[in-house]
C-alpha cells in the first residue's frame, strides 16, 4: 500500500511539472488501447503500451540483430546448458525498487505461459534463479537455439519485465498495477478508455550509450509528456487535425491519404520501418476442399502477389512481392520453395485444381468490411479463385464478427469457413518459432486454420535446438520449402505501412514499430 | 397528478425488464466472441478458450443471465470485458461529453428554428417560406458526416476559427469546453434545424387560421404579441413533441458525430463495445438509454399540462 501511495505521489508530482511545460508529443495510435497488459494478450497497441513503461533483457536492433538492453552481460556454459545473465547498474522500477533477477525470473516466466516462443523455450527450461541480487541464471534441460532470440523478441507477446508481485500474477488474469522501468511512466489516474493515455517522461530511466536502433540501444527522451489520442480514429480527421497541428503523428496513415500528406507543406512521412508487414491467404485445413494439400497448391499457383498489393496498397513505392513466408530482409528470409506461387500462373492453377479432383465445394471466404488495411483482399481472392475454376462464396462481415468465426472449427453448414485474409507485423512471422502458421500440430493446437504435418514439425523441433546460424538457415529453408509443399497458407507480398508526422518532431529512427523514444518537437 | 407519476414510472419497470431480457438474447446470438478480440491476433484456440471460461462465457446462458440479473437488481451494471472497469463508471466517463453535445444542439436547433418556423408561417408562401422549405429538404437529405466534412474543411482548415477535433471537460475552462463543441453542435443541430422549424410552420400556420388569432388581430395586438402568445403558445404542444422525439433520437445522432470530431462520448462508447462484443457495456448502455428515452417521453407528456390548460392527468 505504501509503495503504490509512494508511486501514486511521485506520478503526481512529475504529470503536475511537466504540465506547465509544453513539450507534449501528442500521436494518434493505429487502434484504441484497452488491455494494459501486454503479457495477457497479442494487441499490438497493448504491445506497444509495454514499450512505453517497461523495458526488455534484449532488443532487436534495426539489422534485426539481438543486442543487450536491460543485461551487462551473459555467459553460457560449455555444455550451452547454464546461462547466466548479469544485469546493468542503474536499473530501477518506477516504484523507486532496484531491478532484480527475481523480477527477470518471475516475468520470464508468466510469459513464457502466454507467448509462443515462450512457451516453446519453456520446453527447454529445467529451472530459473536468482543467485545475487543483479543476476539470473536459466538451467535448460537440452540446447535450445533461441535462448536470446525469445528473450529479445520485438512484437508480441514480448517479454517485458515487470516487479516480481507483479509478474506472480496468473498469467490468465490481467496484471492491475502498470510498474515497468522503461523510459516513461503511465499515468493511470489520467488514462481514459477511449479517450486518452498519458505518459509522462521517467526521470530516473538510465539509458544504454549505445545510438537507438530497433528495440535495441539507447531509449533517450527528449519530451516531458507522451499523449494518445484513443479518440481520434476517423482518417480523414486524423489528417485534418495533424494538418491544423492538434496532433503531432499519426502512427498509421491510410494508403488513400499517403499522396496528400506527401506533398502537405509542414508534413512529412517519416522512413521508421526495418521489416514490412506481409499479408497471407490462411486455409481451413479441417474441411474439404482444403484438407486436401493439392487443392492449396492450386490456390498457391493462383493467387500470384502482385494483384492483391495492388488493390490493397495502391502506392507502388510501398508494396513489393516477397516469395517468403519468412519476412523478407530477416536472417530467414528466402525464396526457398516458393516456385509454385513465384512462378505460378493461372493457367497451371486451373490444371491443378482440376487433377485434384476438386468437386466444387463453394469457398467460403470471410470478407471484412470494417478494416480498410485488408478489406480488399478478399475480394481479389475471390476473383482469382474463380478464375481458377473455384466457386466461391464471399461472405461479408465485421473484423470481430470474422475474429470470433475464425476461432471456430465447426463444419461450413454450421458457421465454419474455407479462407480468410490478413496481415502480420513481419517480426511476428520471421522464424519458424515466431510464425504461428509452422506449428503445424493439427486441430490439438495452433493457429486458426489448424494445419498439420509432422515432417515440418520434425524440422521445427531441430530448428530450436540448432545453435549454428547456418545450419538455422538451411532448416528454415527446408521448412519452408515444405509449407509451400503442402500448402501452409499464401504469403501475399509484403507492405510498408506509412506514419505521418508535422515536420517539427525530429529523431525517428529505424525500428519495427511504434516506439517513442529519442523523438524531439520543436 | 402524481397517480398519473406513479402509474408511468411504475410501467417502466417492465419495459425495462422486457428490454434488459431482450438485449441479453440478442447479443449472445449475435456472431462474434469477445474472447477471441481481447486475445488478439496471434492467440490460438487454446488460449481464447482460456479467456473465454474466464470470462464466464462457457457457461450456459441461463446462468449468464441469472448473474447479471441478480447484479443488475443490485444495481451493478457488471464490469466492461473490455475495459475492465465498472460500466457504470464507464459511463459516468462518458456522459458529460455526449450531455453537453445533445444540450447544446437543441438548443441551437431551437433558437434556430422556432422563430424561423414561425416566420415562415407568418409569411406563408413567401420567398422566405420557400427558401426555408428547401432548406429543411436540404438539412434532412444531407448525411451528418458528410456536412461535418464540409464545415470541419471551412470553419477549422480554412478559416481557422475552431479546433478540428477533441473535446475539453467544462471544468478546464468554459471557452475551451465551448470552442470544442460548436463545430459538432451545429453540425447536428442543422436536420433538427430543419425538422423543428418544419413542424412550427406547419402548426402556427393552423393556429393563424383560428378565431382566437382573429379576434387578438381585431383588438388591437401588435403582430408579435400575437405571433408569440396567441400563435405560438396554441401550436406549442406538437412542437415540444417533436422536441422531445429530437432529443431522444440524438442518441443515435451524437454515435457519428462522436466519431467523425473524436468526442470521447457516449456515442463513441456504444460503437467500442459493439465492435468489441463488450456484452455489459451494451447491455449497460442500452438499458441507460431505455431509462433515458422513458423519462424524456415522460417530460415531454407532463410538460402538456403546462402548455395546454384543457389537459389533465
Amino acid at each position: 500500500m505504501k509503495r503504490r501511495i509512494v508511486t501514486a505521489v511521485l506520478l503526481a508530482a512529475v504529470a503536475g511539472t511537466v504540465m506547465a511545460q509544453d513539450k507534449v508529443l501528442r500521436i494518434v495510435p493505429h487502434s484504441n488501447l484497452a488491455i494494459l497488459d501486454p503479457i495477457w494478450t497479442t494487441a499490438y497497441m497493448s504491445r506497444n503500451h509495454g514499450y512505453m513503461i517497461y523495458d526488455t533483457l534484449f532488443g532487436t536492433d534495426e539489422k534485426n540483430q539481438i543486442k543487450p538492453q536491460m543485461v551487462e552481460s551473459w555467459s553460457v556454459s560449455p555444455d550451452k546448458r547454464l546461462w547466466t545473465f548479469k544485469l546493468r547498474k542503474g536499473l530501477a522500477f518506477h516504484d523507486g525498487k532496484p531491478v532484480t533477477g527475481e523480477d527477470v525470473a518471475a516475468s520470464i516466466a508468466r510469459w513464457g505461459k502466454r507467448d509462443a516462443m515462450g512457451s516453446a523455450l519453456m520446453t527447454f527450461v529445467d529451472r530459473m534463479d536468482a543467485p545475487a541480487a543483479d543476476t539470473f541464471r536459466i538451467f535448460l534441460r537440452e540446447t535450445c537455439g533461441f535462448v536470446l532470440e525469445a528473450l529479445g523478441k520485438p512484437s508480441s507477446n514480448v517479454p517485458f519485465i515487470m516487479p516480481k508481485r507483479i509478474a506472480e500474477t496468473d498469467a490468465f488474469k490481467q496484471i492491475e498495477e502498470h510498474i515497468g522501468s522503461g523510459p516513461y511512466l503511465f499515468v493511470k489516474d489520467q488514462f481514459k478508455p477511449g479517450d486518452k493515455a498519458v505518459y509522462v517522461k521517467n526521470p530516473k530511466y538510465v539509458p544504454r550509450k549505445e545510438p537507438p536502433s530497433g528495440t535495441a540501444g539507447g531509449k533517450h527522451v527528449y519530451v516531458d509528456r507522451v499523449e494518445w489520442n484513443l479518440a481520434l480514429r476517423d482518417a480523414q480527421a486524423q489528417v485534418n487535425a495533424l494538418q491544423k497541428g492538434e496532433v503531432d503523428i499519426i502512427e498509421s496513415l491510410g494508403f488513400d491519404h499517403y499522396e496528400t500528406v506527401k506533398k502537405t507543406p509542414g508534413l512529412q512521412i517519416p522512413r521508421y520501418a526495418n521489416v514490412d508487414l506481409q499479408y497471407m491467404a490462411r486455409f481451413n485445413h479441417l474441411h474439404k476442399p482444403f484438407n486436401d494439400a493439392k487443392v492449396r497448391r492450386a490456390v498457391l499457383a493462383a493467387f500470384a502477389q502482385e494483384p492483391f498489393l495492388k488493390a490493397q496498397v495502391g502506392v507502388k513505392e510501398l508494396y513489393k512481392t516477397c516469395p517468403s513466408m519468412f519476412t523478407c530482409g530477416t536472417p530467414y528470409g528466402s525464396p526457398a520453395g516458393s516456385d509454385i506461387q513465384s512462378k505460378s500462373n493461372m493457367k497451371k492453377a486451373q490444371e491443378l485444381l482440376k487433377a485434384s479432383g476438386y468437386d466444387g465445394t463453394p469457398i467460403v471466404v470471410m470478407k471484412p468490411t470494417d478494416l480498410a488495411a485488408i478489406q480488399k483482399l478478399p475480394d481479389v481472392a475471390a476473383q482469382l479463385l474463380r478464375q481458377a475454376g473455384f466457386k466461391v462464396d464471399l461472405q461479408a462481415m465485421d473484423w470481430q464478427t470474422l475474429v470470433g468465426r475464425r476461432a471456430k472449427k465447426d463444419p461450413i453448414d454450421k458457421g465454419g469457413w474455407h479462407m480468410f485474409l490478413t496481415a502480420w507485423n513481419g517480426h511476428d512471422i520471421w522464424n519458424p518459432i515466431a510464425n504461428p502458421t509452422m506449428d503445424t500440430r493439427g486441430e490439438a493446437s495452433g493457429w486458426f486454420g489448424w494445419g498439420k504435418d509432422d515432417k515440418i514439425l520434425e524440422l521445427r523441433n531441430q530448428f530450436m535446438r540448432a545453435t549454428d546460424e547456418a545450419q538455422k538457415k538451411k532448416l528454415a529453408e527446408a521448412i519452408q520449402t515444405r509449407a509451400f509443399e503442402v500448402g501452409t497458407h499464401v504469403p501475399l507480398g509484403e507492405y510498408a505501412q506509412p506514419m505521418a508526422a508535422r515536420k517539427n518532431i525530429s529523431g525517428f529512427f529505424i525500428t519495427n514499430g511504434n516506439l517513442y523514444w529519442n523523438l524531439k518537437k520543436n | 397528478m402524481f397517480t398519473f407519476l406513479a402509474r408511468r414510472l411504475l410501467a417502466t419497470i417492465p419495459v425495462l425488464l422486457i428490454v434488459a431480457v431482450l438485449v441479453f438474447l440478442m447479443l449472445r446470438l449475435t456472431p462474434g466472441d469477445p474472447a477471441a478480440i481481447l486475445a488478439g491476433d496471434a492467440a490460438n484456440t487454446e488460449q481464447i478458450a482460456q479467456i473465454r471460461a474466464g470470462l464466464g462465457l462457457d457457461r450456459p446462458i441461463v446462468v449468464q443471465f441469472g448473474i447479471w440479473a441478480g447484479k443488475l437488481l443490485g444495481g451493478d451494471l457488471g464490469e466492461s470485458f473490455y475495459y475492465k472497469q465498472p460500466v457504470t463508471a464507464l459511463i459516468a466517463q462518458r456522459i458529460e461529453p455526449t450531455l453537453s453535445l445533445a444540450t447544446l444542439t437543441i438548443v441551437i436547433a431551437v433558437l434556430v428554428s422556432v422563430p424561423l418556423g414561425v416566420l415562415a408561417a407568418w409569411r406563408f408562401g413567401s420567398g422566405f417560406d420557400r427558401a426555408l422549405m428547401g432548406f429543411s429538404v436540404m438539412g434532412f437529405s444531407v448525411p451528418v458526416f458528410v456536412l461535418a466534412y464540409i464545415l470541419i474543411w471551412l470553419v477549422s482548415l480554412k478559416l481557422g476559427w475552431l479546433p478540428v477535433q477533441g473535446y475539453q471537460r467544462l471544468a478546464d475552462g468554459f471557452w475551451p469546453y465551448l470552442r470544442h463543441l460548436l463545430l459538432p453542435s451545429i453540425t447536428l443541430s442543422i436536420v433538427y434545424v430543419a425538422l423543428i422549424a418544419r413542424v412550427t410552420r406547419a402548426s402556427v400556420l393552423e393556429s393563424l387560421g383560428e378565431d382566437y388569432i382573429r379576434t387578438a388581430r381585431a383588438k388591437g395586438l401588435p403582430e408579435l404579441r400575437v405571433l408569440v402568445r396567441h400563435a405560438l403558445a396554441n401550436a406549442a404542444v406538437p412542437i415540444v413533441t417533436v422536441i422531445g422525439i429530437g432529443i431522444a433520437l440524438l442518441i443515435g445522432g451524437v454515435v457519428v458525430t462522436e466519431s467523425v470530431y473524436a468526442i470521447p462520448g457516449l456515442g463513441r462508447l456504444t460503437v467500442d463495445a459493439v465492435l468489441a462484443r463488450d456484452f455489459p457495456t451494451i447491455q449497460g448502455l442500452i438499458l441507460f438509454f431505455s431509462v433515458v428515452y422513458v423519462l424524456i417521453n415522460l417530460l415531454v407528456d407532463l410538460s402538456y399540462v403546462f402548455l395546454d390548460p384543457r389537459i389533465r392527468y
